[in-house]
């Protein structure tokens, strides 16, 4: 079975390969990126703009705590995105989905863009706090770690010739690489760190209610700003693929 | 406010990020159905 954007596929997944024409998910996907869009925009200005301006100071921490509106969105993004990343390699190593390589190059660089900023944030928010821009703590390490995991994948995908074979290479360290995700979210459980543990967890919070709202909001603008600017950059690559497929025909048929 | 460059500096890396990565999905999906519309017309109705 050979695939529109023009890749051998293998049998099976035939519901999975459906999505792989680029006709219908540049359709598809034009149809939902505003669906996407607009939240992101509405709930990340909301949520920052709450977090900033009408969000309680912390007792402890006074202002510092609004740092927070932008560096817990900014690594859950990390981590998720990176998930997101590995499925999307799954995919490709499993069912050779072409959407998925093209959706595991572009997930990379926006992943590594988060990560760099939950990073970077982290270390603006440690200074006042701890005293210091950074220290070897299980958590900052780990999450540093997924940092160089995305920048891996990003040289990877394209340290080849042949881009099928830096998809596979590619995959198979973000797969690989997946060892790292819960090692970020129970390092601060397994290990005596300076970073907290987690303050949300799926029973409860214990952040005051005038705190935790403003962060879900921001959190999920986040969430919706990631998804709208991977499906765009993917709608690109999809267009992309497709103009040198057509200049390739037609520099054949000469 | 306490810690205040520490807070502009967090929340303008934050626009900067959403920022550069919005503008550039754009700008490049903006490109390639500029350039796919010239070379194949007929794709472009379903590109959107």
């Amino acid at each position: 079975m050979s695939n529109a954007i023009g890749e051998a596929a293998p049998s099976g997944g035939t519901s999975l390969h459906r999505f792989a024409n680029p006709g219908r998910f540049l359709r598809l996907s034009g149809i939902v990126l505003p669906w996407l869009i607009v939240p992101a925009v509405v709930l990340t200005v909301g949520g920052l703009g709450w977090g900033l301006f009408f969000a309680p100071a912390d007792w402890q921490q006074g202002d510092a705590v609004r740092i927070m509106y932008v560096h817990v969105p900014s690594a859950w993004l990390a981590s998720s995105g990176y998930f997101g990343l590995a499925l999307a390699s799954l995919f490709s190593l499993v069912w050779r989905h072409p959407l998925a390589d093209l959706a595991a190059v572009e997930i990379g660089p926006v992943g590594a863009g988060f990560t760099a900023l939950c990073l970077a944030t982290g270390s603006l928010w440690g200074k006042p706090m701890w005293g210091a821009w950074w220290v070897w703590d299980a958590r900052l390490t780990s999450v540093l770690v997924l940092l160089f995991l995305y920048l891996g994948h990003i040289v990877l995908v394209r340290a080849f010739d042949d881009p099928v074979r830096g998809y596979r290479a590619g995959s198979i360290l973000a797969l690989v690489g997946v060892i790292n995700l819960p090692i970020i979210k129970f390092s601060v459980d397994w290990w005596n760190t300076l970073h907290q543990p987690a303050s949300i967890g799926l029973t409860g919070s214990s952040m005051a209610p005038e705190m935790l709202w403003p962060l879900l909001v921001s959190a999920l603008g986040f969430t919706f700003a990631f998804a709208a600017i991977v499906t765009a950059r993917l709608r690109a690559a999809v267009m992309e693929r497709r103009i040198r497929g057509l200049l390739m025909a037609k520099a054949g048929a000469r | 406010m306490t810690h205040l460059p520490y807070i502009v500096a967090s929340y303008g890396l934050a626009v900067l990020v959403l920022g550069w990565f919005s503008i550039g999905a754009w700008v490049r999906v903006g490109a390639a159905r500029r350039r796919l519309a010239a070379i194949d017309p007929r794709r472009e109705r379903g590109g959107g």
